[in-house]
Formats: structure tokens, sequence, C-alpha cells
């Protein structure tokens, strides 16, 4: 199939940027999305162009490198799925398709299609974490967890830090990321003893890094590849409130 | 002029002697301490954020080290290690089902085809059981079991059930869970992480590894960084073959610059070849995915007995199918080891059986497991493999029969390190799948991530003390003329691959380089074939510098420029991996020379005359240097593998 493709073109952070059309020819059904950038960065080069930088690696849909914006939703049209795992049978002949980077604040662009989510370590850093250092745990069986309790931490670990969500969000807000951290630490018993020292934590990292404010829209976990739900976020508000109630750090509280 | 000449045999690999099971506590005992005050004073250079080199970077700086951290990608939590799929291996015997300690160490060496070192992989199997406690106690969400204990399922080359699992992402949780510890460290001030950032040379000073020169991605800064010793945890070389299951920018560059250096190289034609992947679908295929190797413990794998026959999965009737796995193997069936599954699958396609596009397939069908156990149960174990394949292929695997082919997965061998996991260049050590150690011929399931969890949580973190305390490092910095040399060598390489200003794409080559490896240095070799190849290679890499156009400037993010300094490695490492495999004139694990089967077609060993590990000196001259490393076996003895 013939494509049109309009793609977001910016030579660095300081550039101001443009969308630029590109056709591209004999487009198989069986490609993948970024196989078909391939087939069109292989030919800009051989045409003395500058091939378009765009963030990708494992193309599995795992590592959550891949971060387009495809007619205006993150990583496309088909849901549950990475920019890597679409396939262009999700597309006619004949489209127009608008490619382009993340957009928000705590987001910026490096150059093309490639951002910074920097900010996503800063809030795992933060506190999104079990402090156990190495060789001083116990047996893995001393402690049994409840299956369900188990299923529903997996289910919000299943996060890839990809940034869909914020790139949905109206507000760039990055909390369902934060959400689920902290959903998958606080079902889990070894994730108690820092359960509120946590959350306070991480939310300031995330403030503090430009994301916006969480108005409940729930974009977020529509864009999200992963399905991390959106009651995370509820979860996170919960322990937050008990948090600031209880003073989260000061002993016995 | 020959391909190779023959050194000295490595003398001494500090592995340890006296009762096996007692010679990691004793080398520990026996090994020099760093006092936690003077530990902060020192720098350890940490490269690669996978499994092995996250969870020494962390390790390392909760021991109060001083850790500067290195990866390509733009977080330390993308690293491949988060694309395994089916779970660890672990010596706790849960299921009281006669697992051990010294069972998991037999079944590591015999499937790895008596080509590794016995020390080694007992202490893996030792500490095995170290890695599951710590990582449920960071919070690593393992599939359990109703009444809250945790879950295993069987894996290939195994006939107990040791295999830890959290769905289909065992990797992800896992790597997680390092990064996590990691990104503490970072938070507190101990680890220095430079993401975006890639190493493209090591500093030797006074024969010592005392740096690395890295390019910053992002602004194209070439910088040197200093330390008092190196970890190289930058992963394998699978990509050599353009088309893998490897991450897209998985490369061979840290090693094979430390190999240039002085680290020898060893084994590198151990690669191994995953039986469960997706068919390549046509010529934009730029990797492979793979189908977690669990799915052999429920899905059947078979062929129609007729060659040729286009038959639709469901109009061919079960005495028309030939469940070949089964047949030839009936004590493991399925779950034979991977190089085994692999050739078998070749060999039905050879004869004209394969399905699908190009008859470059076999079938892995559910169909029994779906009516046994019914589609949720399934659906609770596979789903989202199932998906991922639905999605790739746009076929339902819950209808029809999966369609599976092999492709490039691991690569065994790497740098080689002794005992302490130390590279032949003092002060570099190796760790996880970059170096050589542990899988010998052929990988089980289930053990890279094991491996890469013992190196970096339990292993390196008590040898690395050893060197470190063993002092004469003078302090030196960026300016010493070792170090200056090694940054000028980066600059002049870089501009001389920007100003050939050629014809052809980086990815052209890249593509082409994989043809000839996989045609020829794939799963199955032979002297001729590995002759041609390596003139073939000779004469492309001639070729791609002059004729490679990289697009661009070195003043900024250029992807085109990265993949040029990547693919340039492979075409030098991609000649030893085709000497290495001409010299071994045997078949053994991933291994498999045309020359050497038995009569059935089963791998054929030489041990009188190759059990050793081969490693290779770089001399510059294209003719390496052989350096042995005798193999003796004093607990598992070396059998023809059978899993019949």
């Amino acid at each position: 199939m013939n494509l049109t493709l309009r793609i977001w073109r910016q030579k660095g952070p300081e550039d101001k940027g443009q969308m630029v059309t590109y056709p591209v020819q004999d487009v198989s059904p069986d490609m993948s999305f970024l196989e078909m950038l391939d087939v069109l960065n292989e030919r800009l080069i051989l045409d003395g162009e500058e091939p378009v930088a765009f963030d990708h690696d494992c193309r599995e849909g795992i590592c959550g490198m891949c971060s387009l914006m495809i007619n205006g939703e993150a990583h496309g049209p088909q849901r549950g799925t990475t920019a890597c795992q679409l396939h262009m049978r999700q597309f006619s002949d004949g489209d127009t398709i608008d490619i382009e980077p993340w957009r928000a604040r705590a987001f910026p662009v490096v150059k093309d299609l490639v951002v910074n989510r920097n900010a996503f370590d800063q809030i795992i850093a933060a506190g999104g974490y079990v402090t156990a250092p190495t060789g001083s745990a116990p047996e893995a069986h001393s402690t049994p967890v409840a299956k369900a309790n188990a299923d529903a931490a997996f289910e919000s670990a299943a996060c890839i830090g990809c940034g869909a969500c914020v790139a949905a969000c109206p507000n760039g807000s990055g909390m369902l990321f934060t959400a689920a951290k902290i959903t998958q630490l606080s079902l889990l018993p070894q994730g108690q003893p820092e359960r509120y020292t946590r959350v306070i934590g991480m939310v300031d990292a995330h403030d503090e890094a430009g994301f916006g404010g969480c108005t409940n829209i729930g974009e977020c976990a529509a864009a999200c590849p992963k399905g991390i739900p959106l009651n995370t976020i509820g979860r996170l508000n919960r322990d937050y409130l008990k948090a600031t109630a209880k003073r989260a750090g000061t002993p016995g509280s | 002029m020959d391909l190779f000449t023959t050194g000295d045999p490595i003398a001494d690999t500090k592995a340890p002697d006296g009762p096996i099971e007692t010679r990691w506590d004793r080398h520990r005992f026996e090994m020099k301490l760093v006092n936690p005050a003077n530990r902060r004073k020192l720098t350890v250079i940490v490269v690669g954020t996978g499994l092995a080199g996250g969870s020494a970077a962390a390790t390392l700086a909760e021991q109060g080290y001083h850790v500067k951290s290195y990866c390509y990608q733009d977080s330390p939590r993308r690293a491949h290690s988060i694309a395994a799929q089916g779970g660890i291996n672990a010596a706790k015997n849960y299921r009281n089902d006669g697992d051990s300690v010294h069972r998991l160490f037999y079944d590591t060496v015999k499937g790895g085809d008596f080509r590794s070192r016995e020390s080694n992989v007992h202490r893996l199997a030792e500490v095995s059981v170290n890695i599951i406690d710590q990582c449920v106690a960071q919070g690593v969400p393992f599939a359990r079991e109703y009444g809250g204990l945790l879950d295993t399922r069987s894996f290939g080359g195994a006939q107990v059930q040791r295999t830890f699992y959290a769905r289909g992402q065992t990797g992800q949780q896992l790597l997680l869970g390092a990064y996590q510890a990691l990104e503490r460290q970072i938070g507190l001030g101990n680890v220095e992480m430079n993401a975006r950032h890639e190493m493209l040379e090591l500093v030797i000073v006074d024969g010592r590894a005392r740096g690395i020169v890295v390019r910053d991605l992002v602004t194209g800064e070439i910088s040197t960084e200093m330390a008092d010793a190196v970890v190289l945890a930058s992963g394998g070389y699978g990509n050599v073959f353009y088309l893998s299951t490897n991450a897209k920018g998985c490369n061979v560059t840290a090693s094979w610059r430390a190999h240039r250096k002085g680290a020898y190289f060893a084994n590198p034609c151990y690669t191994q070849i995953h039986p469960t992947c997706i068919p390549v679908s046509g010529d934009h295929q730029s990797k492979l995915t793979l189908m977690s190797e669990s799915l052999r413990n429920d899905g059947r794998v078979w062929v129609p007995k007729a060659k040729g026959d286009a038959r639709s999965p469901k109009d061919i009737p079960e005495d028309e199918r030939d469940y070949y796995l089964e047949r030839i193997y009936p004590s493991f069936g399925n779950l034979v080891p991977r190089d085994i599954a692999s050739r078998a699958a070749k060999n039905v396609c050879d004869e004209g059986r394969g399905v699908g596009p190009g008859g470059l397939g076999v079938y892995l069908d559910f169909a029994d497991a779906i009516n046994r156990l019914g589609r949720k149960a399934i659906e609770a174990k596979y789903g989202n493999l199932f998906e991922m394949y639905e999605r790739i292929t746009g076929e339902d695997p819950y209808e029809v029969p999966m369609r599976i082919y092999p492709a490039v997965h691991y690569t065994m061998g790497g740098l080689w390190v002794d005992y302490d996991l130390q590279s032949t260049i003092p002060g570099l050590f190796v760790i996880g799948e970059a170096n050589f150690s542990d899988h010998g011929a052929n990988r089980l399931g289930a053990s890279a991530l094991m491996q890469g969890l013992a190196d970096g949580y339990f292993v390196l973190p008590n040898t690395i003390a050893n060197y470190l305390a063993s002092g004469g490092l003078e302090k030196v910095d960026a300016s010493h003329p070792e170090a200056v040399a090694a940054r000028t060598e980066v600059e002049e390489r870089l501009q001389r691959l920007l100003a050939i200003n050629g014809d052809r794409t980086v990815d052209s080559f890249h593509r082409e380089l994989g043809q000839i490896m996989w045609e020829h240095c794939g799963m199955e070799r032979s002297e001729a074939g590995l002759r041609k190849a390596i003139d073939e290679i000779r004469t492309l890499r001639d070729e791609f510098w002059q004729r490679v156009r990289v697009p661009g400037d070195g003043e900024g993010l250029n992807q085109s420029l990265e993949k040029a300094g990547r693919v340039a490695d492979f075409f030098e490492l991609a000649e030893l991996m085709c000497i290495d495999a001409l010299h071994r004139e045997e078949s053994c694990g991933g291994h498999f020379r045309a020359e050497h089967q038995t009569p059935d077609g089963e791998a054929q060993r030489d041990d009188d005359r190759f059990s050793y590990v081969a490693a290779w000196e770089y001399t510059g001259t294209g003719q390496p240097v052989l350096h042995k490393e005798d193999l003796t076996f004093e607990y598992v003895h070396p059998t023809q593998r059978s899993y019949k």
C-alpha cells in the first residue's frame, strides 16, 4: 500500500520544529510500524537527507523505549499495543498518518521524535523500591503472599515506563506511572515498611519534575499499552492521604 | 597465511580445588576485603544496566563503592534483559521432586554439552537459591500458588520443576527489581548514572583497566572516564546475525574494544538458536520475536508427515501428523534442550515438510492443552504471549496452531574470564552474557537470568573486592597519555566513518553480513561453508569501509553513526566466529558441524581433541592466537548427551 506520512522534524531542543510530508510506497501489511519508518529512513539516507530520529530498542513491546504519537494517539490506534508492535495491516492504502513525539512539559524533545524521559527515573529514585540490600533477604517462603495480591501486584508491575500515559493526558500528568509502582509495592508485604514514605517521596518527585496534576480524566489508562488500571490512582490517593495524616516516617504513626 | 596460530595454554583459571561443594566458600574466605571506610575512595565503572550490570552497580554502591554506570538506552530500565520471558532457575526443591544444588549443577554441565568449567557452574547452582530470596525481598511479583507460596514450572533440559516465573515477563520483573535497587543508589548519590552514553574504548594504564572512553549520544561529546576497575556487563553479540531476538541496539562494541586491547575472546562460535520464534515474514524484517520456551510445556510441536502438504492444519488428521520431538525423544519430548529442538526443526523443514510461507516453520499446537485444561487456564499462563503472536502475525493461536522457527537468541561465547570473573586484562571484569562462563556450548532455558543475577549480586561484588584490596592502583586522570591516546583513537574512528560518504546504508551492510553468518555459521556449519564465509566477510568489510554512507555529523544525536560503529565491530567479530567454528572440528551444543554427527544425526563431540575453552587473543594482523584452557570433569563425566 501507499501512504503519506506527516512527521515532526526538530533538529534539537532549541529548534522550533515542523511537520514534514513524506510519501512512502509499497508498504507491506506485515511490516511493523517501525519497519515502515526504517524503509523511509533508508531512502532518506540515500537521497542525502537526514533520517528521522526515533527511539526504539526491543521491538517486542516490553522495553518501553518506543514513543510515537500516531494520528494523535499514543502508540497509535490499536489498543494494548506499543508502536513497535503495531503492524501496518491496521492501516489502509492511501492513508495519511501523522507522527509526532510525546508532548509534555516533563518530556522535552531531544530531536525529531525522541524525547527525554529522565523524569520517570527520578520518580523511581525517590521511593519506587523496597530497601533490601543484597544479601539481607530472608528465605523466600518465610512470607506467603495471597495469590490475589500477588496477581494484582503483577498487573501494576507490568508498566513498561514508556510515558504514553503522560502523552495522552491533557494535563501531562505522570500519575498512572507513579500509581502503578505505588500499587505494586503496597500490595506486597515486602512493601509495607516504606509504604507511606514512598508515596510522599514519589508524588513530590513527580510534581517537581514538571508533570501536571491528575484530574481523573482517564485518557492515561485508555492509552496504556499494558492495561494498567485507572483505579491504581485511587489507591495512590488513598495512601497519600493516609501518609499525610500519619506524618509519614514518625515512629508509631 | 594460516587463519590463526596457537599460543601458550591458559595456565591459571584461579578456580580452587578440593571438594566442589566447598570451593566457593573457601575462596571467599581467602579473598582480601576492602575496609568500609576505604570503599568510598574507590571508583568502579559498570557498563550496561541489564540483570548483571544493574545488580552489580546497585550492590557495589550498597557496599560503599563509588559507582559510575553507563547504558546506551534512555534509561537503565530498558536493557534487553527486560525481554526475557520464561523464568529463572533455582535449586530450591520446593516441589520435593528430587532437585538439589548438585542436580542443577549436573543438568547445567550436561546441558552445556561438557564445555563449561565445573567450579563456576557449581557456584552458580549454589547462589541460585539466594537470588530468589533477594528478588522476593525486593517485591518482584513472582507467580504464586493459592497457599501464597511460589509457583514453579519446568523448562527444557530438566526433569524437575525449578523454574520461577512472573507470567511471561520474568526478565522484566527481575530487571525492574535490580533497576529499582539501582535507582535507590542513584537517589542516594552513590551511583552516577549516565544513560544514552556508549562505551567506545577501554583505557589501559600500566597494564590495568583504568577507564573508558564514552560518547554522549545526545550531545556527541566524547569524554574519558577513569576508575579503579571496569566492569563490562554489555550483553551478547547475537546481532552479528542482523536478525535475532536481541534488541536493535544490542552490540558487541564494548566487548570488542576490550578484546582489541588484550582481553581474550572465548568460544565465539557458541551461539544459541532458539527453537520457538515467530518466522520471518519478509525482506523488511528488522528483528525476530521469541515465543517463550515455557510454551513447550503445553504446546506440541508437529509438521505434516507428507512433504509439501499445503492443507490447513485443521484439515490434517491426527495420523498424518508427525509429532517429531515426541517421536525421536520420548523421555524429554517437547522439552528437549534448545539446540536439539532447533536442529530437529531445521531437519524437518529441509526435508520439505515445513509449514507456512517459504516452508520455514513448524506448528506449535495448543489444541490438546486447551481441551485438557480449558482456554481460561491457557490464557492465565500464556495470555500475553498469545496476544503478542496475534499482533505480529494476524493469526489467533487459540484457533490455529502457532507457526514457529528457530532464531538466534543468545551467545554462550564472550570475553574469557577466570573464576573471579576477571578478564585477561587485570582490573577488567566481565559479567552476564558478555562473558563466556557457565553455559558451555549450550545454555539451558531460564539459566541466563540466573547467571546474570548470580554474577551481579553475589559473585562479582566479592571478587572485585579482592582485586581492589590488592592495591598498587596509582591515582590517574584523563590527562594520562594512555587515556588521551584512547580518546584520540575514538575521535579518529568516528571521523573516518563520517568521511566515507559512500552510496550504501549501514543497515544494508549489516543485513548482508547477517545473511552470510546465518547461512554458514548458523544452525549447521561446514568447513567449506566457513571458509567461504570468511572470504565473503573480508570482502564485504572492505566494501563497508569504502562505500558506507553515514549522514550528518558527530555533534549530536546521530543514530546512523551509532549503528556504523557497531556494525564495523561486528565485521571483525564475525570473522573470529567463523575461525573459531572452523577450528573446532567437532559438534557440541549450539555448534553443529555437518562433518561431525552420529549416525542418527546428533552432535558428535570429540573430547580427546576439543575438551577445552578456545580463548582468542587479538593481534591486529588478522591472524588471532589461540590459547586453550583445558577442561577437566571431576564430577560430571562427559557422555554422549541423550534426551531419548
